[in-house]
């Protein structure tokens, strides 16, 4: 009855199925902890490609900023990992003992009010989602109420994201400066640091990006998400359908910019510390290469190019440090040149009615073998 | 000021001016309820831009716009469609990468802001509705097909059957059989004949055999004023009418 759509959803569970089992059961299987920690940062990125799915790949809305709510996300976790490791004692050799070494190398004497709520771990959580979704709600309302969108938008979140770098470098004393907020070591006095810890937020990191993928699926099925697709088509119709656009717009960028900022967490969490170096023009960029190549309408195809990518950069990196960026170059071009629906368009458009087809072939020889003068009954 | 009237849609004095050009000049134009009007005019006459302003599309320079007696200028697009304003574009504009379902469903006046949207359930009564209205189109078997692989004329029948799921008090149709067949032509004449009934519409058309068929009362625009105004025969038998159309 209702055929491309239900085909369509099955195909998007299957993948589902195979990226829990890739993640959760192979990847630790095959890897020692030092490979599935560098997956698991990996990872983080795929929460950044989820929300890159809905807002650039249902929605039309291309931001080239999404490093800013990863960085929002991680540096919320981080506020509240780098006051638990400035304890009284941690820290009795600075001048002022008990707030970050980087206040203090700075000559602040005093903890700034905004980093006095993150001494909560409970304000903190809320807040690595809340932040970020605030900031993008800002940003959109501003943007698309007076219906900016386009290039010029994706030039604004751009400009958005070397704001945030400048401020964050020329701040050290309150943000910790370009060396981004280090030596992280407890979260309530659980050692985030060995192994054994590593193991446990990697498979936290898999369990929450399967969530947020569930959740982004929940978003496309609904009607929200048909309304979504309508726009990217045809902005002006949706508006003359009776719905606010702009509205529907504000939502899916602080959606994705919500999800994004969960990963930015994450990664703070797995890799120890956070930086600017992860919320500038370039990662930003970066993560939106990770979205084209896994293919920008599939969730499991923006997770696995997220994987993929990076992966490539690792090994790649560790033979041939300077020609990385130009291979990555190479790769974006390509992909929109060659598959413009990344891998996932790969495997829906080629593998998979090849291998029906394949299937049907096989199994009509077979029929007709064994029913020889009986013509197959049309339907 | 005029005071209040019984007209369902009342525009007076409106103009409206593009970088010093008057495309709408001192325009009064009245629709009664239930009432079809057809505007005719030569190329450049300003019909398009008339429904742009009554839909929101274009903003007034100067004039008043009102529906149901409340003055709409100034509102957004939103706002006038769901006040029972609906609009059909010159060409067809559907949700190409939805489903003839999935295009009519989204076009239910119901569920309209972004929670309503994304807890929506597809229910027996929606089911039934989308199905009501597909038969009207002509489009009851294609209701799982994508949009963009209708035939033109399925498109413009599936832009009017979005329009008739909204149930506007008023709908605005700019050229409805532009680019079709002629068996299309007389299914849509059919077609217009059933939708009109409960509702008022102006119908912007070019093709004069079609507006025969459907007029009730026609308005010749030229130079963004009205030129004449009357049931068809007396519009044609109108000497400036002519000039107009047949004078260069």
């Amino acid at each position: 009855m209702s055929g491309i759509r239900t085909d369509s959803r099955t195909l998007e569970l299957i993948g589902f199925a195979l990226v829990a089992a890739l993640i959760l059961v192979v990847l630790p299987l095959a890897l020692d902890i030092f490979r599935l920690n560098l997956v698991g940062k990996y990872l983080t990125y795929s929460f950044v490609a989820v929300g890159l799915v809905l807002c650039w790949g249902h929605t039309g809305i291309l931001s080239l900023g999404q490093g800013v709510f990863f960085g929002l996300g991680g540096y919320c976790m981080a506020a509240f990992l780098k006051l638990e490791a400035s304890s009284a004692a941690n820290t009795k050799i600075q001048s002022t003992p008990g707030i970050p070494d980087f206040m203090d190398w700075n000559q602040i004497t005093e903890l700034p009010f905004f980093w006095v709520p993150f001494k909560s771990l409970s304000f903190s959580l809320i807040a690595v989602v809340v932040v970020p979704a605030i900031a993008a709600f800002i940003l959109g309302a501003a943007m698309f109420k007076r219906r900016v969108g386009g290039v010029y938008f994706a030039i604004i979140t751009q400009a958005l994201a070397a704001v945030l770098t400048i401020l964050i470098i020329g701040q050290q004393g309150y943000t910790g400066g370009i060396n981004g907020i280090t030596d992280l070591r407890t979260l309530l006095g659980w050692d985030i640091r060995p192994d054994s810890a590593k193991y446990i937020l990697y498979f936290v990191c898999c369990v929450l990006l399967l969530g947020t993928m569930f959740l982004a699926r929940f978003v496309i099925a609904s009607k929200l998400g048909r309304i979504l697709v309508a726009i990217r088509d045809q902005e002006e119709r949706v508006r003359f359908s009776g719905y606010d656009v702009a509205n529907f717009k504000i939502f899916v960028f602080c959606l994705a910019s919500a999800i994004a900022a969960l990963g930015g967490a994450m990664f703070t969490l797995q890799v120890g510390f956070m930086s600017p170096s992860f919320v500038g023009i370039v990662p930003s960029i970066e993560m939106v290469i990770f979205c084209a190549v896994g293919g920008r309408h599939s969730l499991v195809g923006a997770v696995i190019g997220a994987l993929v990518v990076n992966w490539g950069k690792t090994l790649f990196s560790e033979s041939f440090p300077e020609l990385w960026l130009f291979a990555m170059g190479g790769l974006f071009i390509g992909v929109v040149l060659a598959f413009p629906r990344g891998l996932a368009g790969l495997v829906t458009d080629q593998i998979v009615p090849r291998l029906t087809r394949l299937a049907a072939s096989r199994l009509g020889s077979s029929n007709s073998r064994h029913a020889e003068p009986s013509p197959a009954p049309a339907e | 000021m005029n005071n209040n009237t019984d007209f369902l849609l009342a525009l007076e004095n409106v103009s409206v001016s593009f970088d010093g050009f008057k495309a709408v000049n001192e325009l009064n134009l009245y629709i009664d309820k239930g009432e079809l009007r057809v505007i005719i005019g030569p190329n450049g006459a300003g019909k398009t831009t008339v429904l742009d302003l009554i839909c929101g599309r274009t903003r007034v320079s100067e004039g008043s716009i009102k529906f149901k007696n409340q003055e709409i200028t100034g509102y957004k697009e939103q706002k006038i469609v769901q006040l029972g304003i609906g609009r059909k574009f010159q060409t067809p504009t559907i949700y190409q990468d939805l489903t003839v379902f999935e295009n009519l469903e989204l076009s239910l006046p119901r569920g309209r802001n972004v929670v309503g949207a994304l807890f929506w359930s597809r229910t027996d009564e929606i089911a039934r509705r989308v199905t009501e209205v597909a038969e009207m189109i002509f489009l009851h078997d294609d209701l799982d097909r994508l949009a963009e692989t209708l035939s033109h004329g399925q498109k413009q029948w599936l832009e009017i059957g979005m329009l008739l799921i909204q149930d506007p008090e008023l709908l605005m149709l700019d050229e409805p059989v532009a680019g079709m067949s002629v068996s299309e032509r007389a299914k849509t004449a059919e077609l217009l004949n059933e939708i009109i009934k409960n509702r008022s519409v102006i119908v912007i058309e070019h093709d004069m055999k079609f507006v025969e068929s459907i007029a009730h009362r026609v308005t010749v625009l030229h130079q963004g004023k009205v030129l004449a105004e009357g049931d068809m025969q007396s519009v044609q038998a109108n000497p400036r009418v002519k000039e107009v159309y047949l004078g260069h």
